[in-house]
């Protein structure tokens, strides 16, 4: 299944950028996107969990299973107001 | 019902907010509006830039708005929160809530800037003379939770 994601803030920097479309197996949970990254980007390695987790624009849990066309997002910490 | 926005490229017009939800049936308004400071937790601070995950942001807003709403059946609420480079002194974000009586917009503001700060996917870094950092990302590392908690 093909499944946009999205980085914001603090992703963004260290993916170097905003948005990426990846194909993954059927089945795949946001977790493993998530761990994924953690293997290709150091200055994650220490987040064994994912941020928070929203898949098409609404927060859930992070084992989550991906569909086709599905919005992908870790939320880092927010700090709005 | 006409379309709601709540995020702002724009400096925010604090009486747009006021003139918005003021109604002659009010005889309260409460208005909260955070300002950008000069330091944060012992460091100096210059500018913020505000990034934001826009239409979710926009969503969850409307959530926390629309949930005040039948929590507090009268009182109206303006939210506007500013996105981009923001300097010392400049506001963030405004909050405007009327109600007949004063403790009801009192209540509905304080909840709306929290609920605002705890979920919608709003980022915000910080520039001073050390440098710049995403607000809230080190000290989510999870080696450090135990040093927090």
């Amino acid at each position: 299944v093909v499944v946009k994601l999205l980085f914001f803030a603090v992703l963004r920097d260290i993916v170097g950028r905003g948005e990426t479309s990846i194909e993954v197996p059927a089945g795949t949970r946001a977790s493993d996107v998530w761990r994924d990254l953690r293997a290709r980007h150091t200055e994650l390695t220490d987040y064994v969990r994912p941020p928070l987790t929203a898949v098409n624009e609404s927060y859930v849990e992070p084992d989550t299973v991906l569909s086709q066309g599905d919005e992908l997002a870790f939320i880092p910490p927010v700090a709005g107001g | 019902m006409r379309l709601r926005t709540f995020l702002t490229d724009e400096a925010i017009d604090r009486q747009e907010l006021i003139d918005e939800v003021m109604r002659r049936s009010d005889g309260a308004l409460a208005v909260f509006e955070g300002v950008i400071r000069n330091h944060d937790q012992g460091k100096s601070v210059e500018s913020i830039e505000y990034v934001a995950y826009k239409p979710m942001a926009e969503k969850q807003i409307g959530q926390i708005v629309d949930d005040l709403g039948k929590r507090f059946p009268d009182v109206r609420i303006a939210v506007r929160h500013r996105l981009g480079l923001l300097r010392v002194g400049e506001s963030s974000i405004v909050i405007a809530c009327s109600a007949p009586h004063r403790s009801a917009a009192f209540e509905a503001c304080r909840m709306a800037i929290d609920g605002i700060k705890e979920t919608v996917p709003i980022w915000k870094k910080e520039t001073g003379p050390d440098g710049e950092e995403w607000v809230g990302w080190q000290g989510s590392r999870p080696s450090s939770d135990q040093a927090l908690h």
